[in-house]
């Protein structure tokens, strides 16, 4: 009988089977051997990995309690001492994304056991992680499923067998910015030209140096007298009248909408509900202030914290949606706040 | 988003519950919410509590809105919640 591979497996309350958005918020728990997705992990190693025991926590739970999560799965790695430990796949999913990587991370740097998650390019967990771990690239769907845990399965063999790992194209993962030293068929100064003449033609060619992007927005200036400004508010946890008039979708939203407040000072449970798909919506739709916060700026406002309210607000549901929508939404959005004259904006998230 | 809107020159602060989150997409001013499904509320403290801690959280993000900053900022209340 050859020696299995002793893995632990991270999931969230939904691929632990728990339930779903109701459950966002349970502490981490164990179940010893392999749930659902590990399943499928064993199965696709050919029977060598062997998931002894599986950690899993609610989204809400990680996400807002990240370092005390992260010392919690140590304790509980440390115990087992596996060979692997493998989080996720997480696709889009932002919370799930980011437990992943931290969990990783601190696995990896605290107890010297190889990691290995999955996630999509955009997840927010991607960016605090990729330079120290593998991360296997995914689409934004649990549908692929199938096509990534073979991928990540390929991979954490590799790492394990102290087998060479091959270039982030030919293995899947995300790219983390090391390099290494190859022999190229070609001199630079020929390959440079050529690229040079490709470009030139308008023809596609591929930089052998990507630059990172660093994506920073130079603060604006700040409010120089709250006592005169407008301030509006903005929420992407889907505040909107009741029965989602304007059919804001749960998910990937395709469309942000502006609603009149102006003559509101309270947001009740009767008159609007959230029309968001990623969290629990019971708190928000027994009080929607909870999460856009009317009441509260309106008693501001009349304290005379600042002089106005802006007579509107503007939602959408920030739920899995494409960065090239949410970065249009927040374009337009500031531009026309800009032209109505507010000098200020709250944006609340979930 | 938050990003986009201070890109046009308007101050906008963030107020969420992951902060990492709002880092690593490049939100300038950030304030900690409460929690992911109630950012400015706590169903588990009485409705007027509530709406003080609300309060505190604005008049937070209005001191973010009224700051000049360099970098990413995380806004606290001086009050403990």
């Amino acid at each position: 009988m050859m020696n299995r591979t002793k893995v632990i497996h991270y999931v969230n309350q939904f691929f632990g089977q728990i339930g779903g958005e109701d459950k966002a918020g349970i502490p981490p728990q164990i179940k010893e051997g392999p749930v659902g997705v590990g399943k499928l992990i064993q199965e696709a190693s050919g029977g060598q990995f062997e998931i002894v025991r599986t950690i899993l926590c609610g989204d809400n739970y990680a996400a807002e309690h990240l370092e005390e999560v992260g010392q919690i799965v140590l304790k509980w790695v440390e115990e087992v001492k596996p060979d692997l430990f493998i989080a996720g796949p997480a696709f889009a999913a932002g919370r799930y994304g980011m437990a992943c990587a931290v969990l990783c991370m601190g696995v990896q740097k605290n107890l010297s056991i190889p990691v290995l998650t999955a996630m999509h390019a955009n997840n927010p967990g991607v960016d605090s992680a990729r330079k120290d771990i593998y991360i296997i690239e995914t689409g934004d769907s649990t549908r692929e499923m199938k096509m990534v845990i073979p991928k990540m399965v390929g991979l954490a063999k590799k790492m394990l067998g102290d087998i060479s790992i091959g270039t982030p194209q030919e293995e899947g993962y995300l790219t983390r910015g090391i390099r290494i030293n190859v022999r190229a068929e070609k001199r630079g100064s020929r390959r440079a030209v050529e690229m040079l003449l490709k470009k030139l033609k308008g023809e596609p060619f591929e930089t052998e140096l990507p630059l990172p992007q660093f994506d920073r927005v130079v603060p604006a200036p700040p409010i120089a007298d709250l006592s005169k400004a407008v301030i509006a508010l903005v929420t992407e946890g889907g505040i909107v009248p009741k029965g989602n008039p304007d059919r804001i979708e749960a998910h990937n939203a395709s469309k942000y909408c502006k609603y009149f407040i102006g003559n509101a000072s309270d947001l009740t449970g009767e008159d609007y509900q959230t029309a968001h798909g990623g969290y629990d919506p019971v708190y928000a739709n027994e009080d929607p202030d909870r999460v856009l916060p009317l009441d509260a700026a309106r008693l501001l406002e009349k304290e005379g914290a600042f002089a106005r309210l802006y007579d509107h607000y503007y939602v959408t549901v920030g739920n899995v949606t494409a960065v090239a929508s949410a970065v249009r939404y927040g374009r337009e959005i500031g531009e026309l706040l800009l032209k109505e004259g507010v000098h200020g904006v709250i944006l609340t998230s979930t | 988003m938050v990003k986009e809107i201070e890109r046009a020159g308007l101050p906008a602060v963030q107020i969420c519950a992951i902060v990492p989150i709002a880092l690593t997409v490049g939100a300038n001013r950030i304030v900690r919410a409460i929690a992911i499904p109630h950012p400015t509320g706590d169903p588990k403290i009485e409705k007027k509590e509530e709406l003080v801690l609300r309060k505190r959280l604005l008049k937070t993000a209005l001191i973010g809105l009224h700051s000049r900053i360099q970098e990413q900022t995380v806004f606290k209340s001086e009050d403990p919640f």
